[in-house]
């Protein structure tokens, strides 16, 4: 596997301004047998008709959009089923990041492991940077994962927190299994103590 | 925990690892790319659940990519050699219904599984969740994952229920007090009178669902409920070792003082049957209420969510639940296909049909489930009735098999999510416990089951 190593995102912002966009949303279940590729799985059911054309009403894919490679959306992202497919659909889209004011515990610990990042900002930011690239579709923000930065539009830049041994992982590109097989003498030593008890 | 180094998180071993078919695969895969051997099959087992047909299973046991996903499983066990409950074996079932009634889920353990229902097995005192695929690879690698203690929530139930009122209506109002998200960060622990005095079947009915309000994991301490259930049951230690055990897992319980980052309290006394109007369990109103105003709603995004909800269920603000004609309903899931469960819905029914506008689909958790149901003779109430009776698996829950509603059918489930397209595409599905949904089944409309038993 190619390590996964990211520094800073810059690019354009795709609003989806909804609370708990569930894991069902981002990946149906009837693609979780066999994972389609080519951008479709993420969203799908809100993207494309039953007969499979294109909604108009889709939330993801207004020209103005194309090539947006962060998602803004509301509190409680990806809640429900443990599913990585719905991070893989996100990143199979071409996202690589996602800001919202809250994640669900299991996307959020998915989702670095396959190297989309996770951008949590408070109310009155998310209202900020919707305002903006609402108003101006080519509008662009960085993400900066070394300095734990986000810098709107406007030029604000606002902190945001971040697992620390995550963005170790990812800035160096190492690999959260090499560190768990780095620990083997100390498993083997626990598993041992234990069979004792 | 193996390794413990300030400011990262915890190498934390996992006692017992829950495997199946959907979100394995590629972990397996992960092992032969690196050339990894599965560190400890003897505490790996795996269900076949998510993909298997609920119909006959004499010539095929699924659609042709479930199948493929069954025999890459069982391919998988036999050259790792863990032990398989798959389409042969007489422990067959969802894998948080099975794997307790086997005895393996045991106090004080850590639990995981490639499931987010994995919190079930928090209702014997494990800690117990669910992760992705990647930790999937990491646990078979290593017995281990990388983790942070989670912050603690006091979830009371105090009081007594009334009648008619589940422990699946005790978690709806949970999640509906609490929000999607109100529980991230944390795990729950149950406590207070109410909760103490719920059966083992009615703890994992709430842990299960204790991640629909945003706790990875949910837990009771482990008591004497807890102990009776454990007794005796194959994966259960014996003789000597079990005395050893009770008295180790009789020191696991917080203490009294113990101080909790949050805590909410619920009056079970209050509680009616409960009934989600919207598309997530949180979404849930007291059965004879009226369906909400979005209007009323002052937050922004809360309010396009209800409203979103509304339209996608086909509901209107004001509207009442009570008397919604349904298409189909469905008993079963790893929140309630356990014995009590069917037998709960099989007293409403005893001697009543299903009405003929409704498709009814009872999936037992487990074929042991299934074998103690039929020696009581709940099938044939539930045959008499004019309901389906089907074989175990996860099934309606998430329509991952062949059980698939039609776009724009209504149904009323036992299971533990009503996202949209949950049981197939544009299909509307409320929750509720498995006493209303017997009642419904009957009625042909949502129908409050104090009425009719």
């Amino acid at each position: 596997m190619k390590p996964i190593r990211i520094r800073e995102i810059q690019g354009r912002v795709v609003p989806l301004p909804r609370d708990d966009v569930d894991s069902d949303q981002l990946a149906p279940a009837r693609f979780l047998h066999a994972q389609p590729r080519g951008g479709v799985v993420l969203l799908h059911d809100w993207r494309f008709a039953a007969d499979g054309s294109a909604r108009p009403d889709s939330p993801l894919d207004h020209p103005v959009r194309a090539g947006a490679e962060i998602l803004l959306a509301g509190a409680n992202f990806g809640c429900g089923s443990s599913r990585e497919h719905a991070v893989w659909a996100c990143l199979d889209f071409g996202l690589k990041a996602i800001v919202a004011t809250s994640f669900a515990d299991i996307f959020r610990a998915n989702a670095w492991r396959s190297g989309l990042l996770t951008v949590e900002v408070d109310a009155e930011t998310h209202g900020e940077l919707l305002a903006a690239v609402a108003a101006d579709p080519s509008a662009e923000v960085v993400i900066s994962l070394e300095e734990l930065t986000l810098t709107l539009p406007g030029g604000r830049r606002v902190g945001f927190a971040y697992e620390p041994f995550a963005r170790r992982c990812l800035l160096e590109g190492s690999d959260a299994l090499d560190v768990l097989l780095g620990h083997d003498d100390a498993i083997t030593r626990w598993e041992r103590e234990r069979s004792q008890t | 925990m193996v390794h413990r180094e300030p400011g990262f998180p915890s190498v934390l071993y996992v006692d017992l690892h829950l495997v199946h078919e959907v979100t394995s695969r590629l972990a397996f895969l992960t092992l032969k790319h690196r050339a990894l051997r599965l560190r400890r099959p003897e505490r790996t087992v795996a269900f076949v659940d998510h993909v298997i047909t609920t119909g006959d299973r004499s010539r095929r046991l699924g659609t042709r990519s479930a199948v493929k996903l069954i025999s890459v499983l069982e391919r998988a066990a036999h050259l790792h050699g863990i032990r398989l409950h798959g389409p042969k074996s007489v422990s067959q079932g969802i894998v948080h219904v099975a794997a307790p009634e086997l005895g393996l889920t045991q106090p004080g353990m850590t639990i995981v599984c490639g499931d987010s229902h994995t919190s079930t097995h928090g209702a014997l005192g494990a800690l117990a969740f669910g992760v992705g695929t990647t930790e999937v690879g990491h646990v078979l690698a290593t017995q281990c994952l990388l983790a942070r203690r989670p912050k603690s929530f006091e979830v009371r139930f105090e009081g007594r229920r009334g009648a008619g009122v589940a422990a699946k209506d005790l978690v709806l109002a949970l999640a509906t007090r609490l929000g999607a998200g109100g529980g991230a960060g944390h795990v729950f622990e149950y406590r207070g009178a109410a909760a103490r005095r719920l059966t083992m079947e009615e703890r994992l009915t709430v842990c299960n669902m204790s991640v629909e309000a945003g706790a990875r994991a949910g837990m009771f301490a482990p008591d004497e409920v807890t102990f009776e259930y454990l007794a005796g049951r194959e994966g259960s230690p014996r003789g000597k070792a079990w005395e050893a055990a009770l008295a180790r897992w009789r020191g696991l319980p917080s203490d009294d003082g113990v101080v909790f980052d949050r805590s909410v309290t619920i009056d079970a006394s209050r509680l009616e049957p409960m009934v989600t109007w919207g598309t997530r369990p949180g979404m849930a109103i007291p059965i004879r209420d009226t369906v909400p105003d979005p209007a009323r709603e002052g937050d922004a995004a809360r309010r396009r969510a209800m409203e979103k909800a509304l339209r996608y269920m086909a509901l209107a603000p004001g509207e009442r639940l009570l008397g919604q004609p349904l298409d189909a309903v469905f008993l079963g899931s790893c929140t309630n296909s356990r014995l009590s469960d069917l037998r709960a819905a099989a007293r409403v029914l005893d001697g009543r049909k299903v009405n003929e506008g409704v498709r009814m689909l009872v999936v037992p958790g487990s074929r042991r489930v299934k074998a103690d149901a039929e020696a009581e003779g709940l099938d044939l109430v539930f045959r008499r009735a004019g309901a389906e009776w089907r074989e175990p698996g996860c099934s309606l829950c998430l329509s991952l098999n062949d059980d698939v509603l039609d776009p724009g059918q209504r149904c009323l489930a036992t299971s533990n999510r009503s996202f949209e397209g949950r049981q197939g595409r544009d299909v509307r599905t409320h929750l509720a416990s498995p006493e209303t949904v017997a009642a419904s089944a009957v009625a042909g409309a949502v129908a409050d089951p104090r009425e009719l038993s």
